[in-house]
């Protein structure tokens, strides 16, 4: 065997290969799928989309839907989060929103203080602040602000995290104290206009890095670094769900208690993997920031969060494909009945969760897992 | 008698106004294979329950290889090495088999080793398929196997944890009669290298397989020795026996 011998804790077992026979039985129950799922067939898969995604999008769409879809692709990231935390984790979590909005905060800061050079940020001015405030101080710093992007979504999660899932707090319960944590911070985001931009949040930015940020190619090549993100995060998800870690998830959302007479503490499982999620969020809250042009209150309360939760269980939050699926095809659908049919869009939106909730609890991904099945099954 | 194992000393729970074990003393030597019987509301399960840290007890003591286990968290008592398995038996339906076995045998690596993948099947993991008889379906997702292929199979995660004391509630229960002969030989073997604690309801179950037995009765124990003795005891045959004669078919099965 060429891999590395793995090293237990305490005992060293010898690996050795699987044995056909275990192959074969592996193979038996639910073959197409794992063939589907099989890393030659993924490669082909995955390599596909990137092309699509990082050559023809660019070539093909004009600026404003690449930056409709740059858009997308943050929620995309949100979403991946999502499906980790919840599909795989079992962990519903509704106040996304909060990290994401910590990440744009974080980002957003540092761009208004660049931009005002030295001077205050001009709703400061506007809000009759004179000095500028000691929280915003270490944000002027570039590395400071998109270290805080990660660790501030990272900390607040695993503070969570820890006070709540030792107490063993979860499902409904879980699901209310974060979406009360989301509905908190916009009320202290709208409360502190003079430190935050109040309802208006942060907005008006010009220099991104050393580039306008309004200009076509800055706007591509953030959508080229939103979808690179979006992809090499999508990679490690991917590796952790495949990893032992991951079966240990899978083995906590579907029996907690079980697992904990594994002698695995299922509060650090869950506050790890939720830390992760939150991570995503903040990072596509701090992408979010230059490509849109703004970060405020609405764009991370309660509201937005379940949106996205929403679109996750449409594309299928069993599959980390399903959750970007859902993300993105929710986007567009968000954006092309806001522009037909405005007043039918919210409607249609809680119609279609009903619809997806009910008939195809695995979502999008699941219809598509189904449809290959059916016809390796015929072939 | 061998070294002592696990020492439980004036063990009391209580639920609201019932008190579910009522001052509990028992012994455990190292390298036994202990019965535990009793008729339904006797503690056993409650008794199981307080050693592996689900249930606090009001008041007593469960000492454990000179450890004391009351109050400790429930995979903390895993980790000191005290396996259990439940009446109704829970795997993890969505893994396979090979998988579910593996996660109960990477326990003790360290968590940044848990991103890995796994790779191959290590020989406990091996060895464990072998001795439960589920090699031919180690690929196949937990979620279809039979009730004592589940038996077996969480029997087989506790083997390959390797713990010094295993804790077995009503392994044969729903068990057809081919399953249940099956249980007792994978339960002589498991019981040759280590410390096991059964609960079992199945009088005949008891008489093929047993050589000591404890008897609850009401949250105490009743009495304790062979299973002759334990037969012989008129008290015994009053809870139990005694009341196969009302209902033969429900005791004694």
């Amino acid at each position: 065997m060429t891999a590395p011998v793995e090293r237990a804790g305490t005992t060293t077992p010898a690996e050795r290969p699987e044995t056909t026979a275990l192959a074969k039985g592996g193979a038996a129950p639910d073959g197409p799928v794992r063939r589907w799922q099989g890393s030659a067939g993924f490669a082909a898969v995955f390599t596909a989309v990137a092309v699509l995604a990082l050559v023809a999008a660019p070539l093909l769409l004009e600026p404003f839907r690449l930056g409709l879809l740059a858009k997308y692709l943050c929620y995309a990231i949100v979403a991946l989060g999502i499906g980790l935390a919840w599909g795989q984790g079992g962990m519903l979590t509704l106040g996304q929103g909060v990290f994401f909005g910590l990440g744009g905060y974080a980002m957003g800061m540092y761009l208004k203080l660049n931009d005002a050079g030295g001077d205050l940020p001009d709703f400061m001015v506007w809000s009759g602040v004179e000095e500028l405030p000691a929280l915003w101080k270490p944000f002027g710093n570039p590395v400071f602000a998109l270290a805080m992007v990660v660790v501030l979504p990272v900390g607040v999660a695993l503070l969570l995290g820890t006070l709540v899932f030792r107490q063993r707090v979860r499902g409904a319960y879980f699901a209310i104290l974060t979406q009360a944590l989301a509905a908190a911070l916009v009320i202290l985001l709208v409360g502190q206009q003079g430190l935050t931009g109040g309802t208006n949040g942060l907005t008006n930015f010009f220099d991104f890095f050393g580039h306008d940020v309004a200009a076509e190619e800055t706007q591509r090549g953030l959508y080229l670094i939103v979808a690179a993100v979006l992809g090499v995060l999508y990679l490690g998800a991917r590796q952790l769900v495949r990893s032992r870690f991951g079966r240990l998830l899978l083995a906590v959302r579907d029996g907690e208690e079980r697992v904990r007479f594994l002698g695995y503490d299922p509060a650090v499982v869950k506050t790890l993997t939720f830390a992760i999620s939150a991570g995503m969020a903040g990072i596509a809250g701090a992408l979010f920031v230059p490509v849109v042009g703004i970060i405020s209150p609405a764009l991370l309360g309660v509201v937005p969060s379940i949106e996205l939760v929403v679109a996750v269980a449409v594309g299928g939050r069993f599959a980390l494909a399903g959750a970007v699926l859902g993300a993105v095809v929710m986007g567009y659908a968000r954006t092309y009945f806001s522009e037909e049919l405005p007043d039918a869009w919210l409607y249609l939106q809680g119609a279609l969760f009903v619809l997806v909730m009910t008939l195809a609890p695995k979502g999008l991904a699941g219809l598509a897992a189904g449809l290959v099945r059916r016809r390796e099954a015929r072939a | 008698m061998s070294e002592t194992l696990l020492e439980v000393r004036g063990l009391e729970v209580a639920f609201g106004g019932f008190r579910a074990l009522d001052g509990v003393d028992l012994t455990v030597g190292r390298g036994e294979l202990r019965f535990l019987i009793g008729p339904n509301g006797a503690g056993k399960t409650t008794l199981i329950d307080v050693i592996t840290g689900l249930t606090k007890p009001t008041a007593g003591s469960v000492r454990f290889g000179g450890h004391d286990l009351v109050g400790r968290r429930e995979h903390e008592i895993v980790r000191l090495g005290v396996g259990r398995t439940f009446q109704t038996s829970v795997v993890f339906e969505e893994l396979t088999v090979l998988e579910n076995l593996d996660l109960a045998a990477s326990f003790r690596r360290p968590l940044w080793s848990l991103l890995r993948r796994r790779r191959g099947v290590s020989e406990e993991v091996a060895a464990a398929l072998e001795t439960t008889g589920l090699a031919d379906l180690a690929g196949s997702r937990a979620g279809v196997l039979s009730h004592g292929q589940r038996q077996w199979l969480e029997i087989g995660m506790l083997i390959v944890q390797r713990p010094r004391l295993l804790l077995l509630d009503e392994p044969v229960a729903g068990m057809a009669q081919d399953e249940r002969e099956r249980t007792g030989e994978l339960l002589t073997e498991i019981a040759r290298d280590h410390t096991v604690v059964v609960v079992e309801h199945d009088m005949d179950f008891l008489r093929r397989y047993a050589s000591r037995v404890t008897v609850l009765h009401e949250g105490k124990v009743l009495t304790e020795g062979s299973v002759d003795q334990v037969r012989a005891d008129p008290r015994v045959q009053e809870i139990y026996l005694g009341r196969a004669r009302e209902g033969a078919e429900d005791a004694v099965r």
